[in-house]
């Protein structure tokens, strides 16, 4: 009862808040919102006590949804382990976005829909995790899917937030339609969809091949390749990651929820949820983590050139989603999903921080116009310092760390352990990314809080500490950036029965993760070292010497240029694909549709029968003796036909 | 018999060089003699073929009253023969054409005979011989017998095309003054004298 | 030589036939029209005269005679017609006639 409250609580609030907003008013719109999102989120944190731990999987069947031939399924809550943890993550920053929401958006006209937009988005984020079948799955993906794109578009009266909410749903589609031919697949080969059968007969399939366009290949490994692709989509990995950086276009607090919590992370969740098919399928597992690993130094270069604050933040996601791919990719999935728990806590702070300077600043979003704010906002500096802190992974081996400190290293030691293709290259650049994550983070720190400020005169003066109703949820996100970490290290990484049967390893893999516990101190540390010394070069570039970044990158123009075009991906991808396709789509309108359909079709005809009216009517043409004439002719024609072939 | 061959063939060019004279002429009243002469020839070649009295009534009535009607008609209209339009070529080829066309077909058709003699026995009404009754005569025995509904109905026609004519044609000229006999006639004394007393001295 | 009813047919297929020309390639006047009606009618008595002639049977002039009062009664009311129309309009040129223009 619990879990079905918890799961259908956000979406009546999502429903009568949408219907009936404007009725409701603005107030009681937020708190109905904001009310059922916390409550769900104590359910969830009971049922995450209640689940993890035990082996006891508590599913709810709903409602049967389709029967037909071989496709049976229904609509179904299915809690375990790895759903306890999601219900937790999704509940608590979606509560906490709630709360901050209601003063960031006090100017906004609309608050109502955008309260139900949240909450609509909370209600298929849940039911996507508590699916017991891929195509509920798919649903709460799709639904996910939705929401980002009405929220991403929520200020629709600005050109630029339309076309990043048409881009976002675009390139999700694309994933999508690789992750639909999966699940296609899935049902051709198990003749279901639900987790339960497939993941039994997974080991019966493994090893068998299936014919896919012209090649024959290995079945679960065609498979799960599909459904990665999906979860490149969702998650941004490197070629589907062009929607990211532009869903920034939507108001802050929406990066936070969706774009740094938790529908990004949707693509980890995924491969997490599939690992009775990942761990059968080595080839894709090596494709997970060189994507990966792609992605996580992708992303952390561009992040360097970046001058937008929200952006830089947008690609640090995208490269700590990078770090957890290419940690499922080594089957350490749930070092995966612990480092998806920290790094909710600290990136949705780290969102939820700078839109309290974006709002102190008056709408500024460019660093290079603030600067020195620390005096004027010290709270939101201070939790900013540690939510950045959290992410450079800072801490002592076995003494204490921040959280990101604990997942992020762990990543690293299991990537040194393992033997699985690409641990090693993942290994190396998860090294250089921790140096270029901390470099930037600490870029922006610098360049937003420190230093002599760059900003406006009239806009200082408006500058204040953000209000309590941004701040609290901001404090509470701070204590888990601190200590979600040390807490749940070993439930998540250590311990077997905390996942039960949520996540299937295979031995050798569990092997594994028991080693990189018992790497030596060097090795834990090394990724700290690496971290410290970006902070410093930071420190340095960007409050000691800060002439220095202009002219490095006045010298190295092209390097400068290319990293700050997001390595040109946007621009490919118009002249190589957005471009064909529109003129594809523009061809078919015009030529296709407009001349030979519709000039064959309607228009054709229409004009065929205009044109024969009118010559016929030219036989009417008044005079006696013309119609004197056609009988004449009619009568030659006649008595000609009889005589001949009569 | 070699005289009638020759009347036949006499008549027939005339009738057929007049037909073409009819539609050629410039003159619309050349027009009508050349029809008036058709008409004439036509009655010819039906006396060579033993139909006097329908050779006679065409006389009577197509030349002396229908041509004479055309006649006065074409004098009655304000109708200038203007030169020939140039038109006139535009259709010639395909009129000549359908023309030939026509006559090649009418020729064809009309003279292939197949004699069949139960036909010739069943002859509607045989004509009896000449010399017994004239083809006056057995005309009317038949026409007053056989025919007589249609007589009438002929008779009929002649009238509504009598009155039609007249409807159609007959109009009343504005100013123009008539006299009504009828109303002359049946006037009273009330209608034109009045009496009034008038005493001496003053007028009226 | 022997006149058979064949020489009265091409007669009156010839005189047909200069009728029906002259109804469409006359571009005088109206009357032109009425006069070639005529003559088509003439042809058709001729075609029933020399079968009545051929076939000795009298109902073939008979049915001439009918065709012959009709033609009358018919040129006497196309004719009225072509006053009253001129009346109107004021001409009988053949070109003008095309109010009935589809």
């Amino acid at each position: 009862m619990m879990f079905i409250l918890l799961v259908f609580l956000p979406g009546i609030a999502a429903l009568v808040v949408g219907l009936f907003g404007r009725v409701l008013g603005d107030r009681p719109s937020q708190l109905i919102t904001s009310i059922a999102v916390t409550l769900s989120a104590v359910f969830a944190v009971i049922g995450f006590f209640q689940i993890t731990g035990t082996d006891h999987v508590e599913r709810i069947q709903v409602l049967h949804w389709i029967s037909s031939g071989a496709l049976d399924f229904s609509w179904a809550i299915m809690v375990d382990s790895l759903t306890a943890v999601m219900f937790v993550v999704v509940t608590v920053v979606s509560a906490l976005v709630h709360w901050y929401s209601i003063g960031y958006m006090s100017h906004d006209p609309h608050k109502p829909r955008f309260m139900a937009y949240l909450s609509l988005f909370t209600f298929a984020m849940l039911m996507l995790v508590s699916a017991d079948n891929f195509v509920q799955l798919f649903f709460g993906w799709e639904g996910v899917g939705l929401a980002s794109y009405l929220l991403i578009g929520f200020w629709f009266n600005k050109p630029t937030a339309n076309a990043a909410a048409i881009k976002a749903f675009v390139v999700n589609r694309v994933g999508d339609f690789g992750f639909a031919l999966g699940i296609m697949a899935i049902f051709l080969v198990f003749k279901s969809v639900d987790y339960a059968t497939v993941f039994e007969k997974a080991p019966e399939v493994a090893g068998t091949s299936i014919g896919f366009l012209w090649m024959e290949l290995d079945t679960l490994t065609i498979i799960t390749f599909l459904l990665f692709i999906g979860a490149m989509g969702k998650s941004a990995q490197i070629f589907l990651h062009t929607w990211l950086p532009d869903a920034m276009e939507g108001p802050t607090p929406v990066s936070a929820l969706i774009h740094a919590a938790t529908m990004v992370t949707a693509g980890v969740f995924l491969v997490a949820r599939t690992s009775p098919m990942f761990e059968l399928a080595p080839v894709t597992l090596g494709i997970v983590t060189v994507v990966g690993a792609i992605t996580a130094l992708f992303a952390g270069t561009v992040a360097l050139a970046q001058n937008d604050i929200k952006r830089v933040i947008a690609y640090s996601t995208c490269s700590q989603l990078g770090y957890m791919f290419f940690a499922a990719g080594l089957s350490a999935y749930s070092v995966a999903i612990f480092h998806l728990f920290t790094h909710a806590f600290f990136k949705a702070l780290l969102f939820l921080g700078a839109g309290s300077v974006i709002h102190a600043m008056s709408d500024e979003q460019d660093m290079r116009k603030m600067g020195g704010l620390f005096s004027l906002m010290p709270l939101t500096g201070t939790m900013m310092w540690i939510g950045s802190i959290s992410l450079a992974g800072v801490g002592i081996a076995g003494v204490f760390g921040f959280s990101g400190f604990y997942s992020k290293d762990l990543i690293l030691e299991v990537a040194w352990v393992s033997h699985a293709t690409g641990a090693n290259f993942a290994y190396w650049v998860g090294l250089a990314v921790a140096f270029l994550t901390a470099l930037y983070s600490g870029r922006l720190l610098f360049m937003t809080f420190h230093g002599k400020t760059r900003a406006d005169q009239s806009v200082l003066a408006h500058a204040h500490e953000a209000p309590l109703s941004m701040n609290i949820p901001n404090m509470v996100l701070t204590v888990g950036a601190i200590f979600a970490g040390i807490f749940a290290v070993h439930a998540f990484t250590e311990s077997e029965e905390f996942w039960g049967h949520a996540i299937f390893m295979l031995d050798a893999s569990k092997h594994v993760l028991e080693e990189a516990h018992h790497l030596g101190f060097g090795v834990k540390m090394l990724p700290v070292f690496a971290g410290l010394i970006g902070l410093l070069m930071a420190w340095y570039f960007y409050l000691r010497r800060p002439d220095l970044p202009p002219r490095i990158a006045n010298a190295n123009r092209p390097v400068y240029e290319f990293l700050l075009n997001k390595w040109y991906f946007d621009e490919i991808y118009e002249a190589l694909l957005v471009r064909p396709a529109k003129f594809l789509g523009y061809t078919l309108w015009r030529v296709g549709d407009g001349r030979i359909i519709d000039g064959f079709g309607p228009d054709g005809f229409a004009a065929m029968v205009m044109g024969l009216a009118r010559r016929s009517a030219a036989l009417q043409s008044g005079y006696l003796y013309h119609y004197a004439f056609a009988m004449m002719i009619g009568v030659a024609v006649l008595v000609s036909w009889f005589l001949f072939f009569g | 018999m070699i005289l009638s061959a020759i009347a036949f063939y006499l008549f027939a060019a005339i009738i057929i060089a007049s037909a073409v004279m009819v539609v050629g002429a410039r003159n619309p009243v050349h027009s009508v003699f050349f029809l008036i002469l058709a008409f004439f020839n036509a009655a010819g070649l039906f006396v060579i073929a033993g139909a006097e009295f329908l050779a006679m009534i065409m006389v009577i009535v197509y030349v002396g009253a229908v041509a004479v009607l055309f006649m006065f008609v074409v004098m009655m209209l304000d109708i200038n023969f203007v030169r020939l339009r140039e038109g006139f070529l535009q259709y010639l080829p395909i009129g000549a054409l359908v023309g030939i066309i026509l006559l090649i077909e009418l020729i064809f058709v009309l003279t292939t005979q197949a004699n069949v003699p139960e036909v010739l026995a069943i002859g509607a009404a045989p004509a009896p011989e000449i010399s017994e009754v004239t083809n006056t005569h057995a005309l009317g025995q038949l026409i007053y017998t056989r025919y007589i509904y249609l007589f009438q109905a002929g008779g009929l026609i002649l009238l509504v095309a009598m009155i039609g004519a007249i409807v159609l044609t007959l109009r009343e000229r504005p100013g123009v003054r008539k006299q009504k006999i009828a109303d002359q006639v049946g006037r009273k004394r009330s209608d034109a004298v009045e009496i009034k007393k008038v005493s001496p001295g003053s007028g009226i | 030589m022997e006149i058979g009813v064949g020489h009265y047919l091409t007669v009156g297929a010839i005189l047909f036939t200069i009728g029906v020309f002259g109804i469409f390639l006359n571009r005088k006047n109206v009357i032109i029209i009425l006069m070639s009606v005529e003559l088509i009618l003439l042809a058709v008595n001729v075609n029933l005269v020399g079968f009545s002639a051929h076939l000795n049977d009298l109902v073939g002039q008979v049915f001439a005679m009918f065709v012959l009062t009709v033609a009358a009664a018919e040129a006497a009311i196309g004719l009225a017609i072509l006053v009253v129309y001129f009346r109107n309009r004021g001409t009988i040129e053949v070109e003008d006639i095309n109010v009935m223009k589809g």
